[in-house]
């Protein structure tokens, strides 16, 4: 069982996300970066398959030099192969990105053979595409399915549950195929020290890929308007309970 | 030409985040001058054409193959993706929800052309031939974007709940066409169903309420397990808690405990320490319930009550049984 | 809430450890009508408090730190805060378990209980410890974690509930405002209070704050690496948040301490890591808080793997939170507290750690209180220590990447910088240079400590010059200091003293404004001098100095290097502000030579001239008889203007010669010239400070003479008191009809052969006297009997050690023990009181 695992670098911010003044990015001055929390949860469910099935996890991001460090976050937590397709300077949109990176796993497969699984994130925590995987799952040519809950396999048969407001939806996809996976369908693990020691060890191999830019374009970032308090004060003491009760309906939480 | 709409439904029952989506387009195709129009996929949604009749839509694409039964993504991507090649709409809006990007984002990459997700406005001077700007949502909407989508065909999702349904009745032509499906789309209808599942852990719960030292004793956590129980969810503590014998370990949310991303977190009587912040930043929402209005935990969730944890979680949950007309 | 104040007697800013015992402590001791805001939410508004891992082990070899370290474990204790678990320091290399022997005698000192433990004994203890890569350990079963949290809160409220403070969190400082030098206002985002006193206590934050009143607390934050992994089964199964005790690993820099079911593991060994107090973000902003930045982990894995040798089953456990937590350090790595040089009445209580928090919250609310604290003497704390140039950034940058890898080094009480040297250098440095100085740093002056050059003389002088087998007891020391001062006692040495600080005092008030600040009457002649000690409002030592006067109006102070910020700021804070005096810092105006021994006057002879009544330029008679001891006369030295004080420090007859800096280099030439003959030397800070001090038993500030001690106990008491008030004067008095609790005292080894068969010498980093059955002296008012000095005493022969003794064993030819690296010597009583071993009629300084 080969699995490839597509993580994003993203930063990990506050309650309150600055922007550079440029308005062209994320003010990570003093953020750290994680996977991106979807592809964080895929990476540990392809761990999870890997050490019921056998076989291996390979991990591949599509990022500046930098993306490395979530490189060996994912080898440190079990993958035992990297792949950086490197690009420089800003993100580049979710055309190019799903482009390059089917041009990539080409490369990958002509080399050593299908990946049995490709795992996506369902969408990236900073841009928030919900595209990439899919995309490239149409150029590969691969089935399909976003936002699986939890993921099966059996009789080379991928047996994916995503939730909906009824209960869980059942798909079945004949392997190879594609997944996006949606965080909550496992608590990731952390590394552990050892595992932290061994991921620098862990050789990064580099694909280099071209690819045309897309159609969207990213202009400017801004901050939503800022709410007077940051803390919606719902009510003070029992009298608050019907307030309580509108904002738990309101979330879907009441039913 | 045309603005044309993905209308969502379930096995033929429309989903409320399409007449958003509806009345969002209608608005855009004003704008531009043009039509709306919408498209259902499988002949099991052919009745919803009343509705969406309702809504302004001229024309209501209806996508037939003996396949189209359940939801399928590829199935669905592919169907939108021949009714677009063949109304050519200048702009396509899909729902803001799991299965709306996602059939977007198939047909965008079956189409080869750019998707614009969760938009929440569009630019007022788009004429309909111009790139398109907008307004979207990045970071779960902590950040907005000012985006340009350059096509012939614009591919958009509309954030959910950003846009009022409001009626404008019209109407309204059908046009059924019969889309091509090839063994590659078969494999991802949706083959089974299952009910939701009681026994939730405290990882995957939707609702924790979680306690702290201001519970003062294990057997105050009784209230606390009543309203967990009323809505699904379960309960969760602060390390104080644990270290004071009151609850297992297991309950334990934070940076020595469990992190969890429940859609709500209700904090009865936690001060918000940062360990257990680590544990509990992930989640969707947080209703504190303290004294002290100034509390970590106060300023850092979205939503408060400033009261006494015993009184009013109990109101809580009668609030909840007389609307449950318990 | 309540309304928001526009006044208050006092503002405290920041709600961590310090701030919230501040107010406690100030309310406990009187004070109403407080206002405590914070920038951040209750009860962890953000800072380092929240972060920190909340251990206290006791052990410390500095005195001031050891005591506020106690009293606040005291006070943890008081409230309940404090989790006993004890603690083991352990050893992977050889200099560690020497040090470890330096711990056990430390811990002596202050009376903590501590032992020494084998590997198979540390094991015992921790079994899950790799016991084979360690070769002991230095056990402290009255380490603690405590509450820091819980401990503020408890502090805050306890003032609240008196009704003597308001508490506003989540409360923005804008602007601090200043009238006249003094603090006026806080500006906040709530809201503007007038307040009489304003209290910084903001942590890595407080430059920042301190700077927008003008005043400056140089302090960085600095990131110290840590990490939680867990789950753990053998500490899970444990059941309890402290099993363990916590293990410090000396040698690689790193702590592992038990919570609850998972480990923290800390560092302070990775590469310094700076921040600006300006760039760290926000509450908001920030994914933890905004001292908990995101972990640098290249920085952290060479200590991960370090960790997994001691302790293996930290190999598999998930690291499930690792920071970059943030902490404040300083150029001295000792907190900055009291009330800022550049603006009255605005406090600063920064650079605190969690272990000495409360302490220090009781000794800043004393300070605010009585005018000097009374918890200890704060005198390596003391905000107004630093000069200019160690306020800076460069400087701060510079020494705190120095010795923050020495957070758990083995450092040597005489141990120099290595960076921000050459700041500060004497017009003789060209001249010293040549000689081979050793230069040691003395707050930014390169002054020699021995020279070279003299090393010939240790020929003439063998066996007077002792060898130390021991490299600790010879490292920043050499035996040529003993052949200087003996040259020096035979002929004639000079000695560079530009270290020293003149104050000049000028005007009308000048003589009713010293009286004031002085114990000894200093209305004396013109021309003549006074030595005098300052006094605390509490009676004891604040400073020690010499005063000259040179007009009726025009006295010029003379201190040290070590005391010249806190002398100047002591004067300028109590100086009338009404113009009748004026102050002029005349220190880096003016370089000076110390030249002494029996051929000093034939030397100055030679050399001094001065202009007669007839305008005529004429040999200046230098004799006792005509310019005795004490005073001070204008001259002309081979044609340089200077000014000759008649003095020493060291017991011989001889001269602190003043000029302007640049004479200097002439008047060192023209001194070493008229000296030759005499076979003139250069003679460092090693005899000047150590061997030639210790024989006349002169005692130092800060050594011997602390704000703990009174003139009577020091033995520098007169036999008259002054008619005029002073500062301390009521104590002064009573301490004079009181029996001393302590008396300083001289002693003498007796043996100093250790039980390896080598000759030790103490280093005088506060070793314990204890009875001969190895008793700790502790006097009626807690002090106890600690080498404040030691050095050798080449004249007598013998190794010497000042202490203050409690009357019944202060007797001399008393036999005593001193504990040192953990053993015990024979010491001898040779000198109770003032009166100099060494000559000890002063009949060498007054010939």
């Amino acid at each position: 069982m080969n699995i490839l695992v597509c993580v994003k670098r993203v930063p990990a911010p506050g309650a309150r996300i600055n922007i550079t003044e440029d308005g062209q990015q994320v003010d990570t001055a003093f953020l750290g970066f994680t996977v991106s929390p979807h592809e964080e949860c895929a990476v540990e469910a392809a761990v999870q398959l890997v050490e019921k099935h056998g076989g291996e996890v390979t991990v591949l991001t599509l990022g500046d030099v930098l993306a490395e460090e979530q490189l060996r976050t994912a080898a440190s937590v079990g993958a035992v192969k990297a792949v950086l397709v490197p690009i420089e300077g800003m993100d580049w949109d979710a055309q190019r990105t799903a482009s390059a990176i089917s041009s990539a796993i080409t490369a990958l497969e002509t080399a050593n053979g299908t990946f049995d699984l490709i795992l996506f994130g369902n969408e990236s925590a900073d841009s928030c595409g919900y595209q990439v995987g899919v995309r490239a799952a149409v150029k590969l040519g691969r089935p399909m399915v976003n936002g699986a809950k939890g993921i099966e396999l059996a009789d080379g048969v991928a047996t994916i549950r995503r939730e909906s407001d009824a209960g869980q939806e059942i798909y079945k996809l004949p392997l190879p195929a594609c997944i996006g996976v949606r965080e909550g369908i496992n608590l990731p693990r952390y590394p552990t020290m050892k595992g932290r020691l061994a991921s620098k060890k862990v050789e990064i191999q580099r694909t280099e890929i071209s690819a045309e830019s897309g159609g969207l374009q990213m202009i400017q970032l801004q901050r939503p308007p800022e709410r007077v308090s940051n803390t919606q004060i719902l009510g003070t003491g029992p009298e608050a309970a019907s307030a309580v009760v509108d904002l738990l309906v309101e979330l879907g939480v009441f039913k | 030409m045309s603005v044309l709409v993905v209308v969502e439904h379930d096995r033929g029952t429309m989903t409320p985040a399409s007449l958003g989506a509806l009345t969002a387009g209608r608005n855009l195709a004003k704008q531009i001058n043009t039509t709306l129009e919408a498209v259902t996929v499988g002949a099991n949604a052919d009745a919803l054409s009343d509705a969406i009749s309702a809504y302004g839509a001229t024309t209501v694409h209806q996508a037939h193959h003996a396949a189209l039964v359940d939801f399928g993504p590829e199935a669905w991507g592919e169907s939108v993706a021949q009714v677009v090649r063949k109304s050519s709409p200048q702009v396509v809006i899909g729902c803001g929800t799991e299965r709306g990007h996602e059939v977007i984002a198939q047909v965008a990459a079956r189409l080869d052309l750019p998707a614009s997700m969760n938009c929440i406005e569009f630019d007022a001077s788009f004429d309909g031939v111009q790139p398109l700007r907008m307004t979207r949502a990045r970071w779960g909407g902590s950040l907005l974007e000012n985006a340009q989508l350059d096509a012939s065909i614009k591919l958009v999702t509309l954030a959910n709940h950003t846009v009022e349904p409001v009626e404008a009745p019209t109407p309204t032509n059908i046009a059924v066409i019969n889309v091509e499906l090839d063994a590659s789309v078969m494999h991802s209808f949706v083959r089974d169903r299952v009910e939701r599942v009681a026994g939730v852990t405290l990882a995957t719960a939707p609702v924790v309420v979680s306690g702290g030292r201001g519970v003062g004793s294990a057997e105050a956590f009784g209230p606390l397990e009543e309203l967990a129980g009323l809505l699904g969810g379960i309960v969760g503590c602060s390390r104080a808690v644990t270290n004071n014998g009151w609850r297992n370990h297991t309950d334990q949310v934070g940076q020595t405990g469990t992190r969890i991303a429940p859609d709500i977190y209700i904090a009865c009587g936690i001060s918000g320490a940062i360990q257990h912040w680590v544990g509990a930043m992930a989640s969707k929402n947080i209703l504190a319930i303290n004294t002290d209005r100034e509390a970590n935990i106060v300023t850092k969730a979205g939503y408060a009550v400033i009261g006494d944890l015993h009184k009013v979680v109990p109101a809580i949950s009668e609030e909840i049984r007389r609307r449950r007309g318990l | 809430m309540s309304q928001f104040p526009t006044r208050a007697k006092c503002v405290v800013i920041g709600a961590g450890i310090v701030g919230n015992c501040l107010v406690g402590h100030l309310s406990k001791l009187g004070w109403t009508d407080m206002v405590q805001i914070d920038k951040g939410p209750l009860p962890n508004p953000g800072g380092s408090t929240g972060h920190a891992s909340n251990f206290i082990f006791p052990t410390d070899h500095n005195k001031e730190m050891a005591l506020l370290t106690l009293a606040s474990q005291k006070q943890y204790i008081e409230l309940g805060m404090n989790n006993t678990c004890g603690g083991i320091e352990v050893a992977r290399t050889p200099e560690r378990l020497e040090e470890f022997n330096r711990r056990m005698t430390s811990a002596k000192s202050w009376g903590i209980d501590a032992k020494l433990l084998t590997p198979a004994e540390i094991k015992e203890l921790v079994p899950f410890i790799n016991e084979k890569i360690l070769l002991g350990g230095f056990y402290t079963p009255s380490v603690s974690v405590v509450d820091s949290l819980q401990t503020g809160t408890l502090m805050r409220e306890s003032a609240v509930a008196a009704g003597n403070l308001q508490v506003f969190a989540n409360t923005e400082v804008l602007d601090l405002e200043v009238e006249n030098g003094t603090i006026k206002a806080v500006v906040t985002n709530k809201g503007r209070i007038e307040a009489e006193f304003v209290v910084v206590a903001c942590g890595v934050w407080s430059p920042r704050i301190a700077a927008m009143a003008g005043a400056n607390i140089p302090l960085t934050p600095a990131v110290h690496q840590m990490a939680d992994v867990g789950p753990i089964d053998i500490l899970q199964q444990s059941n309890k948040e402290l099993a363990y005790p916590i293990i410090r690993d000396m040698d690689t820099f790193c702590y592992e301490r038990q919570s609850s079911g998972s480990m923290e593991v800390g560092s302070y060994a990775h590469r310094a890591i700076f921040m600006h107090p300006d760039d760290i973000p926000s509450n908001e902003a920030s994914a933890l808080s905004p001292t908990e930045l995101p972990l640098t982990q290249d920085d952290f894995d060479p200590q991960m793997e370090q960790a997994i040798d001691l302790m293996e089953m930290l190999g598999d456990a998930e690291i499930k939170y690792a920071i970059n937590g943030l902490l404040s350090l300083t150029p001295d790595a000792m907190p900055v507290l009291g009330e800022t040089v550049e603006v009255r009445n605005l406090w600063s209580a920064a650079a605190v750690w969690i272990k000495e928090g409360p302490g220090i919250a009781q000794l800043v609310a004393e300070w605010m209180t009585y005018g000097y604290p009374h918890l200890c003497d704060p005198h390596s704390s003391d905000i107004s220590r630093f000069y200019a140039h160690e306020k800076t950034d460069h400087h701060i940058y510079a020494r705190c990447d120095e010795h923050f890898n020495k957070t758990y080094g083995i450092v040597h009480p005489r141990e120099q910088w290595g960076t921000q040297r050459n700041m500060r250098r004497s017009p003789f440095f060209p001249r010293e240079e040549a000689a081979g100085a050793t230069f040691f740093d003395a707050r930014g002056w390169e002054r020699p400590q021995w020279f070279a050059s003299n090393a010939k003389l240790m020929d003439k002088f063998k066996g007077q010059c002792e060898s130390r087998p021991s490299e600790w007891d010879a490292r920043w020391w050499s035996p040529i200091t003993n052949a200087e001062h003996l040259q020096m006692r035979e002929s004639v040495g000079m000695v560079d003293l530009t270290a020293f600080n003149e104050f000049d005092f000028t005007g009308p008030g000048t003589m009713a404004f010293l009286q004031y600040m002085c114990v000894n009457n200093v209305d004396v002649p013109v021309g003549r001098s006074v030595y005098t000690p300052l006094l605390t409002q509490g009676g004891g030592f604040r400073g020690d100095l010499t005063i000259m006067r040179l007009g009726a109006n025009h006295f010029r102070v003379i201190t040290g290097a070590f005391d010249g910020g806190r002398d100047k700021y002591w004067f300028t804070k109590y100086m009338p502000q009404d113009g009748s005096v004026t102050f002029t810092d005349m220190s880096s105006a003016l370089c000076t030579i110390g030249v002494w021994g029996p051929n000093a006057e034939k030397t100055m002879a030679k050399a001094t001239q001065n202009i007669n009544a007839e305008g005529k330029l004429v040999p200046f008679d230098v004799s006792q008889a005509n310019f005795p001891y004490g005073s001070v006369r204008e001259v002309l030295i081979d044609g340089v203007p200077a000014t000759m004080f008649r003095i020493s420090y060291v017991g011989e007859n001889g001269w602190e010669i003043y000029t302007k800096m640049e004479h200097g280099l002439r008047l060192w030439d023209s001194i070493a010239e008229a000296g030759k003959e005499f076979e003139i030397i250069p003679v460092g800070m090693g005899v000047y400070a150590v061997t030639g001090r210790i024989e006349k038993g002169y005692r130092l500030m800060g050594a011997e003479l602390e704000s703990e001690y009174n003139p009577m106990e020091a033995g520098l008491n007169r036999a008259k008191v002054k008619s005029a008030d002073f500062i301390g004067k009521a104590e002064y008095m009573k301490a004079r009809d009181e029996k001393p609790a302590a008396i300083m005292c001289t002693l003498e080894m007796i043996d100093n052969t250790s039980k390896s068969g080598i000759k030790r010498f103490p280093t005088g980093g506060n070793e314990p006297i204890l009875t001969k059955d190895g008793q700790r002296i502790v006097d009626t008012k807690g002090r106890v009997s600690r080498v404040t000095t030691a050095g050798a005493a080449p004249s007598l022969g013998k190794y010497l050690l000042l202490a203050y003794l409690t009357p019944e064993h202060a007797v001399e030819g008393n036999e005593l023990r001193v504990m040192y690296m953990n053993e015990m010597y024979p010491v001898r009583v040779a000198r109770v009181g003032s009166q100099p071993l060494f000559d000890p009629t002063d009949a060498r300084m007054k010939s």
